[in-house]
């Protein structure tokens, strides 16, 4: 029987694009489903009804939410190009800096992009930056997840594409090659990769968008 | 020859989610060096261990610091995984389980504790919030005995130390969960009655009432 697969998305999010490159990366064909985030579809609501967000992955009827929950998922169900170490060990160091991402440093960023430089708000946010430069600086390898990239490198697609795009955005240059040399080097490398550049929307769409949203434009 | 596991557990005793650490570490029946931090006065190892956050529950396996306790847990079910499997064993019940598991420790815990530690409109609030937060697992409960069905694991374990809760949420939330929730009530009994995982990793009630009244009497709510 074939396999359905839909993913409820939204183009300027970073979290369905976590989702949208593991399907990638395991080649897995699905359905994208675009949301109106203004004006959410029943099936949305239907298949989240807690958070009411996107992404959510729906395969074969079962509906599963929360970015890296859904990366694990799919990670597990479709085998080949792993995104998850195997040692247990190893697999407990990613998911502890896939959550440092979510929980320290886009909250971290979101704010100071949204503060109009408040500076206290901007160094918050670059200290908790500083934190992932170090890991990158002490690992010495060119992604978190060594030569290949893991779950780290696809919670981090934030930090790779979209934190250049807030900054075009609100003209806050929160990440500089200065300040931030690793992470400047590692995010290229990430961008450039086809699988990711391929599956990442177009930049000029994102910075009309994420203007509109920072109350820029 | 068994390999010599050393495992050590760095931990405040009234830290919710260090009883789910506990609560793991039991159910796998793996032995462990305990170590009390005072969290006014962090240990070096607890800064070394965990030098990015500084905060318990850490555990250290074989001089490997492992921090987070959803993070703990699942390594605990994956690094010791031929006795008491926590997690399903199929990736969407793991999914449904981590999902549930994010949203007890971002929502249910930390708005429990709001609710003790406000008073007034913002208590109110808290109340109305916890409520909602609760509705939604009851009906993931629905009528089995345990999350997953006739066995304890994993959603039972990251949701049952606020059972140590219950006395607190009754005479400082204003909260009686044996009359809101009765079914969650009976489960989380079942829980403490029938698992020694359980009744020997959670903190005596009274304990935890001395506990939330001293901290309500240092943000100054009341004499």
């Amino acid at each position: 029987m074939a396999d359905e697969v839909k993913l409820y998305a939204a183009a300027p999010s970073p979290y369905v694009f976590r989702a949208k490159l593991a399907l990638s990366i395991k080649g897995v064909k699905f359905e994208y489903i675009n949301e109106d985030l203004g004006n959410k579809s029943a099936e949305l609501l239907k298949y989240n009804p807690v958070h009411k967000k996107v992404p959510v992955l729906v395969h074969n009827g079962n509906a599963i939410s929360e970015s890296l929950v859904i990366v694990e998922y799919i990670d597990e169900v479709w085998k080949g190009v792993p995104i998850l170490p195997q040692d247990p060990y190893e697999k407990a160091i990613a998911r502890f800096w896939a959550k440092f991402i979510d929980d320290k440093c886009i909250p971290t960023a979101f704010k100071a992009f949204g503060s109009n430089g408040d500076e206290q708000v901007v160094t918050e946010a670059r200290e908790q930056l500083q934190i992932l430069e170090n890991e990158l600086k002490v690992k010495g390898t060119k992604f978190f997840g060594g030569d290949n990239i893991n779950l780290v490198d696809i919670a981090g697609s934030v930090i790779a594409y979209w934190v250049g795009i807030f900054q075009d955005a609100t003209g806050l240059e929160l990440i500089t090659k200065e300040k931030f040399p690793k992470i400047t080097v590692w995010a290229e490398d990430f961008v450039n990769l086809e699988v990711v550049n391929q599956a990442l929307p177009p930049r000029e769409d994102l910075v009309a968008f994420f203007k509109k949203m920072f109350g820029k434009a | 020859m068994a390999k010599q596991e050393e495992v050590i557990l760095l931990d405040f005793w009234a830290s919710m989610y260090g009883m789910k650490v506990r609560i793991a570490l039991a159910e796998k029946g793996v032995s462990y060096m305990y170590k009390e931090e005072d969290l006014r006065n962090k240990s070096l190892l607890l800064l070394e261990m965990n030098p990015v956050h500084n905060k318990i529950p850490v555990v250290i396996h074989n001089g490997k610091p492992i921090c987070d306790s959803s993070i703990i847990v699942e390594y605990i079910d994956e690094v010791w995984k031929d006795k008491s499997p926590l997690l399903p064993s199929d990736a969407y019940g793991k999914a449904r389980a981590r999902f549930m598991s994010d949203f007890i420790d971002k929502k249910v815990f930390l708005i429990g504790r709001n609710m003790c530690m406000t008073k007034g409109e913002e208590q109110e609030a808290a109340r109305k919030e916890f409520i909602d937060c609760l509705k939604l697992i009851d009906g993931e409960l629905g009528d089995k005995c345990y999350f997953e069905g006739e066995s304890f694991g994993y959603l039972d374990l990251s949701l049952i130390p606020f059972y140590s809760r219950f006395h607190a949420y009754k005479m400082y939330g204003g909260f009686n969960i044996e009359h809101e929730f009765p079914k969650l009530f009976c489960w989380a009994k079942r829980c403490f009655e029938n698992n020694e995982s359980v009744s020997k990793s959670l903190p005596d009630p009274l304990k935890i009432h001395g506990f939330v009244q001293q901290m309500r009497k240092n943000l100054g709510l009341d004499e």
